[in-house]
């Protein structure tokens, strides 16, 4: 009976911590809505002709499709508890990869995105073969990662770009076009819609699959899922190969946009699809990486910095506001997380 | 270093309590130590021995009573007053008091590098190793000073601990359970110091669980049961027997759960079954059909490891597991649960149950295949209808299938760490310390299901260091020690003091 009595007492302390502090778990839960809709009232107000007009906004949303697509990547890795580093590092290579099958091999477009992405997954294999096997922190073996395909993406371009009409390392000239079907991968609106597509199918993969399921769990407490008979590597290993993928994706969408393979192209997208995934953790109360809330923390990232761009914010300096942003979702994630 | 004298100094305990939430961990201890003598000091799991040192040595606050050394009252309320008094303790978890990559000389020197520098921002190497290499003479242990510590082995970072603690003004140093992981060499080893230390006017308190070693180097012995001191002897005025009987001498007012259960044919086996670092050595058993089998042992015994190792969550050196005759594969704990065995671990919170996951998603984890279709897209319906259906049965207490484990109580997370085994249906149920931190109405429901388990014909490896559970629950029991199954018992033929008899190393 004693015993019964201090069960009930300790949910009633729970409940009365949660009274304490509604007003904080409202803000942590819609805190990416209410700050979107606060930017978007903000910059329609200040900006009226520009700002919020269906131009703009198309604009918005294809800015940030291959953001949130890289995005989506590091999502899953962090289901798992990982954190994939060498997401920027994939979509440049991926990007390169596919032009070259373009400019120097005169490929059809299928071919040369399966092949492209198909090189993108010996980046998995070492990401995995280092934290499964090797044992090394997701973040160190893909810092590493992150380099060595810097690297890989450079020197399979001879340290330089790729663009049609331009010749190959050893001085051959070129015959191979962007072919048409192509570049209209890259615009509006079929980039969106496969943004879009991207971050249902995974929103779908996650909650409703047991794989999903798996991931979470994975990341929740690894020791407990290992004692569950969860295969444990097997699952950080899919994490890390879907996480290439969709940053291949990303790679590949960045190549069609910009139509050039350019030297570190996919660097820039890291930091904004970090702080997407993060400002994203605790959308809805999720608590967790999610890919819903990815997209929503990317459409904030994109609505700033489209805004920000208007008021002649100088580029150079946004990343400041992005940085600031990104330190404010981790704090709304790490500041009340307990145990 | 200050050289000790031989003036004879005496730390008196009197009428010390300590309460923790719902629990009376000691009521009104008297405790007397003096310098230049080993002191045992013994008692079940949970008698409160720890407790009372970690009073001394300034670890707790909230205890009444007073502390007086040579009759002058000591308020003794942290670690660094306690160190003040000369009073230093070496817990048993050597790791958690050292500093991996710094060297010997700068471990041993800790204290004073972090409390005597005062003014001086410059460290001065040759002070420190020299200083270091002193304590470790005195201690007559040959240890570089410049070996870093991560290093070193158990014995020897306990050696560090020790000459740490020395290093100071040491007065009285409690040892917990300090033999635990040591070999036979290494014991000895430690005895010579710990002597060493007595001649030198030291006052040692010396916790173990290992009865036999104590005759070898202890004067005195306080028995503790139940937070309180039930006597205090000279050592050769007492025998092993005793001591266990000293120890327990207790009724229990917990009524067990037994249902009559024929019992089958064998179900399963282990064979020669060493893991890979020999912390289980060469164990042979067998659990038949409808058998709940006690695995007793004291804290550290190997219980746990030899639960882990047989569920594949340890590698595995040597030796065979058969399942209903045939040879299984237990490589990964992924193999073991495929192979139809299941792990409640002893680390509720750390390895059973996902406490950020809802309810309902922790009781399907071992079983998620059941409740999807061909795609593998979970069926949310069917696996939330058995999760209430799990709940009801097990009556685990939670305002709904949804809620966070972590706001469950202690007995109700364990509830849902054995639900999801109850839904992934095993053959084989490996129980480690299920009752820990639980109340014990859910002690009861846990009892209840093992019943309930084997009416259905699984088998059940129960390992518990609570000897009244083993005797309650099981219908044979190996007795642990030092990583072995030293006995075979069965349950309707043995006491409580044979079991504490083998497990404490009585041959």
């Amino acid at each position: 009976m004693e015993a019964k009595m201090k069960t009930s007492e300790v949910k009633v302390n729970v409940k009365q911590e949660n009274k304490g502090s509604k007003a904080l778990d409202f803000i942590e839960k819609w805190g990416t809505i209410i700050t979107i809709v606060f930017l978007i009232v903000f910059f329609s107000v200040a900006m009226p002709e520009a700002f919020p007009t269906k131009t703009n906004v198309i604009t918005i949303l294809r800015s940030i499709s291959i953001v949130t697509v890289i995005a989506i990547g590091i999502t899953v890795s962090l289901t798992v508890g990982g954190f994939d580093l060498s997401v920027g590092s994939v979509a440049t290579f991926a990007d390169t990869m596919v032009m070259s099958m373009f400019v120097w091999y005169s490929m059809p477009v299928f071919p040369a995105i399966i092949i492209s992405l198909l090189a993108v997954l010996s980046v998995a294999i070492i990401n995995s073969l280092l934290i499964v096997k090797l044992k090394i922190p997701d973040m160190l073996a893909t810092l590493s990662c992150m380099f060595i395909f810097e690297g890989v993406a450079m020197t399979y371009a001879g340290g330089g770009s790729i663009s049609q009409g331009m010749s190959k390392l050893d001085g051959t000239p070129t015959t191979g076009t962007i072919l048409p079907l192509f570049s209209k991968v890259g615009q509006a609106p079929y980039i969106i819609i496969i943004m879009l597509v991207v971050v249902v199918a995974v929103h779908i993969f996650l909650n409703y699959t047991k794989h999903g399921r798996y991931l979470y769990v994975v990341g929740g407490n690894m020791e407990a899922a290992r004692l569950s008979g969860i295969p444990v590597q097997r699952y950080r290993t899919i994490a890390y190969f879907l996480s290439a993928i969709l940053a291949g994706i990303g790679g590949i969408l960045l190549a069609s946009r910009i139509g050039s393979a350019q030297i570190n192209a996919g660097a820039g997208y890291l930091m904004p699809s970090v702080a997407a995934a993060y400002i994203g953790y605790s959308f809805a109360g999720a608590g967790r990486a999610n890919a819903i809330g990815t997209f929503f923390g990317a459409v904030l990232v994109g609505v700033l910095e489209n805004g920000l761009v208007m008021m002649s914010v100088p580029y150079y300096s946004l990343n400041i506001v992005k940085g600031a942003v990104l330190a404010i979702a981790l704090a709304l994630t790490y500041f009340r997380k307990k145990d | 270093m200050k050289k000790l004298g031989n003036k004879k100094s005496k730390i008196e305990m009197r009428d010390i309590s300590m309460e923790f939430p719902g629990v009376k961990a000691l009521s009104n201890v008297d405790f007397n130590i003096e310098t230049g003598k080993i002191h045992a000091l013994i008692g079940a799991n949970g008698a409160g021995k720890s407790t009372l040192m970690k009073v001394l040595s300034g670890a707790y606050d909230g205890y009444t009573g007073k502390i007086y050394i040579d009759e002058e009252f000591c308020n003794i309320r942290s670690p660094k007053e306690a160190k003040v008094k000369g009073i230093e303790i070496v817990y048993q978890e050597v790791d958690t008091a050292l500093i991996p990559y710094l060297t010997v000389a700068e471990n041993i020197m800790l204290n004073s590098l972090v409390n005597k520098m005062q003014g001086k921002q410059w460290i001065n190497w040759q002070v420190i190793n020299a200083s270091a290499k002193k304590v470790l003479e005195r201690l007559g242990v040959e240890i570089n000073v410049k070996t870093i510590v991560e290093d070193l082995t158990l014995a020897q970072k306990q050696m560090v601990l020790i000459a740490r603690a020395i290093s100071e003004d040491c007065k009285f140093l409690i040892l917990d359970e300090p033999t635990a992981p040591l070999s036979n060499t290494e014991t000895e080893e430690l005895f010579r110091v710990v002597r060493e230390l007595a001649q030198n006017n030291v006052g040692i308190i010396f916790i173990s669980h290992r009865l036999p070693e104590l005759f070898e180097i202890c004067e005195e012995i306080t028995i503790m049961k139940d937070g309180q001191i039930v006597t205090t002897k000279k050592i050769q005025e007492v025998t092993v027997n005793d001591i266990v009987e000293l120890m327990l001498g207790r009724q229990y007012d917990e009524s067990f759960v037994k249902y009559p259960v024929e019992l089958g044919e064998t179900l399963f086996e282990v064979k020669n079954l060493t893991d890979q670092d020999f912390l289980i050595e060469d164990i042979n058993m067998y659990v038949r059909k409808g058998e709940v089998v006690g695995i007793s042992g004291l804290v550290g015994a190997g219980k746990t490891e030899l639960c882990k190792t047989i569920f594949g969550a340890l590698p595995v050196r040597q030796g065979e597991v058969l399942l209903q005759g045939q040879l299984i594969n237990i490589k990964s704990p992924y193999r073991a649960v495929r192979n139809g065995l299941a792990l409640v671990p002893e680390e509720r919170r750390k390895e059973g149950v996902l406490v950020f996951e809802p309810v309902y998603s922790n009781l399907s984890a071992a079983s998620l295949s059941n409740f999807t279709n061909i795609l593998s897209f979970i069926k949310k319906r069917a696996e939330r209808c058995a999760a209430k259906k799990m709940i009801t049965e097990l009556g685990i207490k939670t305002p709904s299938e949804g809620q966070k484990v972590a706001y469950l109580s202690g007995g109700n997370q364990q509830k849902v760490a054995v639900g999801k085994w109850l839904l992934a249906d095993a053959e084989v149920y490996i129980f480690d310390e299920p009752t820990k931190g639980v109340d014990v109405g859910a002690k009861q429901d846990i009892f209840e299901l093992i019943g309930r388990l084997v009416q259905m014909g699984k088998g059940v490896i129960y390992a518990s260091c609570e000897v009244a559970e083993i005797l309650g629950i099981s219908d044979r029991t190996y007795v642990m020690y030092d990583g072995k199954i030293v006995k075979e018992l069965e349950t309707s033929q043995t006491s409580e003091q044979e079991i504490l008899y083998y497990s404490t190393g009585g041959q």
